[in-house]
């Protein structure tokens, strides 16, 4: 595909095509709206990350330090909402989602713009809905919300409540999107066996949010209606039962990890077989591995209440379905090594998050399956070992996928290119960062320590002190990372429209992409990874 | 762009008529039903279930067009209902099972 003819000027793209800030307001071009979620999800990725300084700030000496009880439960509740419901859940879909699916599937846009434009908007009131409530009486429940407290703080849980029921019915409007988009809008020669893996990724999470979501907003929903009409679900004074909520909260909450790991392994996918110049091993193997991590997602959601009241026999049934979940996740690890085997691997900074992503995200995956068994989580459950173990999956995986995502796509998303070797000094603070953060916070939990606490006894201090200074390489690295963005902004070479040589859509076409995308409706007569 | 073959099936307006008429009707029967469910006694309930899933099923298959559409969209639109049901089998499968404590001393 040519990029240019006589008919289209170069220079214009789908950032300059139109000005003003109303015309981004009102845009219904999927790339600006992925870029308005990008700007949102970074905002408010700062204010969970101070939170977590403030966290482990605290945690560096034992006894009160810089903040008291009270505030420290409302530092971990702010930092596990705004994590999730604002960063991690709508992070790669809704940004990197946004901008690439469409062009991956040869598509001019996502199937309802006018659905997408809104999606955003629903989930600036909820976001915004939440963190208005920090200028209230704050939210001290922690971002899970259990029963009972959750029904009796004074904090203003209700609101916060209904800000998550706001932001998951965006998560829902953005699912229905994809899925439209792939069922229907791909372009001639693309076979479903022909889209990238990023797009399976994408597919698999979208019908979780739309199945599980709901399930999220009735709880929530009986949530508030218990607090402001006291109904008596859960409040065993009234009848009701506090695990019920449990039961319904991780029927969504379960799944929600695949939302945010599965757009992970996505990304992950692209950026294995393009820096390996090879043809991804098992591409089916991948794609269903996806669809299956998200059909078990479904069953296994009582690993979270082994020692909640919830019986003994279910507790077994659902320890036997958790492990299931290693069988498609290790499908996908094991595919992604064999396409390392033997590719000519160029180490540029987003290769070196994917290799990141492996190594930790096996970690956090080894370790998930210690938890699931039965026995030993009755030991680890409430312990810094679980806090570990989902930093590892959260962090170590969509997080590093994330950041190895924008610096795979930046040329693309913005024209330009950034500063390869500060890029690479990034990954090195946040990895080594990372590690030294969290693989304490194992050693730790299966000392005993418990998860959530403000205080700890002296013989915890040295492992603590060792993961608060983790949490400061991870902080610089991040700054960095910032500086690197707005210098490739500011000062960045014009990137080329391949700067990888990788072979999926969104690279035959010009950086930027205009806003139509393409300047010629694409034809597929290749699939997206034949490399050699 | 690939299946041209599924276009939009415009529902007959008699028969939305007629769906809307069963409707009424069968909420007038519910409403009988509850004005004599004390001679029903423990069927009540079901009794109630029963006609509301009726109900239900006229709405999805006339006014949502499901009775027209690709199996394909019938299936994903099962999976909605097989996951409830999923939802609710293992919750209950908890509460079930659950062996009430009686005291260790
Ligand atoms: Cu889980």
């Amino acid at each position: 595909m040519a990029a240019t003819t006589h008919h289209h000027n170069p220079d214009v793209n789908y950032i300059n095509e139109f000005k003003g800030i109303g015309s981004w307001l009102t845009s219904l071009d999927h790339k600006r709206i992925g870029l308005m979620y990008m700007i949102s999800v970074l905002t408010f990725f700062l204010f969970g990350g101070i939170a977590a300084l403030g966290i482990r700030l605290e945690l560096f000496s034992p006894g009160q330090t810089v903040m008291t009880a009270d505030q420290y439960n409302q530092f971990m509740t702010y930092h596990g909402a705004i994590m999730v419901f604002m960063v991690i859940v709508p992070g790669i879909p809704a940004i990197l989602g946004n901008f690439f699916l469409p062009i991956h599937v040869g598509a001019k846009d996502v199937a309802f713009p006018r659905l997408n434009l809104l999606s955003w908007y629903v989930f600036m009131v909820g976001a915004l809905m939440g963190i208005a409530t920090l200028f209230m009486h704050k939210v001290d429940t922690g971002w899970t919300f259990y029963t009972p407290y959750s029904i009796k703080t004074s904090g203003a849980a209700t609101m916060m409540v209904v800000a998550a029921f706001i932001m998951g019915m965006s998560s829902i409007l953005t699912g229905l999107n994809f899925i439209a988009t792939v069922h229907k809008l791909r372009c001639p020669g693309m076979t479903m066996y022909r889209m990238p893996l990023f797009v399976w990724a994408i597919y698999s999470t979208a019908i979780l949010q739309l199945l599980a979501t709901p399930v999220l907003g009735i709880t929530l929903l009986l949530l508030a209606a218990e607090r402001i009409l006291g109904v008596g679900i859960f409040d065993p004074a009234l009848g009701g039962d506090p695990v019920l909520f449990q039961h319904f909260f991780w029927f969504y909450s379960h799944p929600a990890v695949y939302i945010m790991i599965l757009p992970a392994m996505g990304v992950v996918s692209e950026l294995i077989a393009a820096f390996s110049r090879k043809t991804i091993f098992g591409y089916t193997a991948i794609a269903y591995s996806s669809l299956g991590i998200a059909a078990v997602s479904f069953f296994v959601w009582g690993h979270h209440m082994y020692v909640s009241g919830q019986s003994e026999t279910a507790g077994i049934v659902f320890s036997f379905l958790t492990m299931l979940v290693g069988v498609p996740t290790a499908i996908k690890m094991f595919n992604w090594l064999a396409t390392l085997y033997r590719g000519s691997i160029s180490f540029q900074s987003p290769m070196l998050f994917a290799l990141g992503f492996l190594f930790l995200f096996m970690i956090g995956g080894v370790t998930g399956i210690m938890l699931a068994t039965l026995a030993v989580d009755v030991h680890f459950h409430d312990t810094y070992f679980v806090v570990a173990h989902f930093h590892y999956v959260m962090v170590g995986g969509t997080l590093m996928a994330l950041m190895g995502g924008f610096y795979y796509w930046f040329p693309k998303m913005f024209g330009k290119m950034y500063n390869e070797g500060l890029a690479r000094v990034t990954f090195v603070f946040i990895f080594i960062g990372f590690n030294v953060t969290f693989f304490p916070q194992f050693i730790l939990g299966a000392m005993g320590m418990p998860r959530r606490y403000f205080d700890y006894i002296p013989a915890y201090e040295s492992l603590n002190k060792i993961s608060t200074v983790g949490s400061w390489l991870i902080g610089i690295g991040f700054l960095i990372s910032l500086y690197v963005i707005i210098d490739g902004l500011l000062r960045g070479k014009k990137a080329p429209a391949n700067p990888w040589g990788a072979k999926t859509l969104e690279w035959q076409v010009p950086s930027p992409p205009p806003h139509t995308n393409f300047h010629h409706d694409p034809v597929v007569t290749a699939g997206p990874y034949e490399y050699r | 762009m690939n299946e041209p073959k599924d276009v939009h099936h415009i529902v007959d307006y008699k028969i939305l008529l007629k769906s809307g008429a069963a409707l009424f009707a069968l909420t007038f029967l519910t409403m009988i039903a509850f004005w004599n469910h004390h001679h029903l006694g423990a069927f009540a309930a079901p009794i109630a279930f029963l006609i509301a899933g009726v109900k239900a099923a006229i709405v999805m298959m006339f006014f949502m067009g499901l009775k027209y559409d690709s199996t394909m969209n019938r299936i994903i639109f099962g999976l909605g209902f097989f996951f409830l049901a999923v939802l609710m089998a293992f919750s209950a499968l908890d509460i079930w099972t659950r062996v009430p404590v009686l005291g260790t001393i």
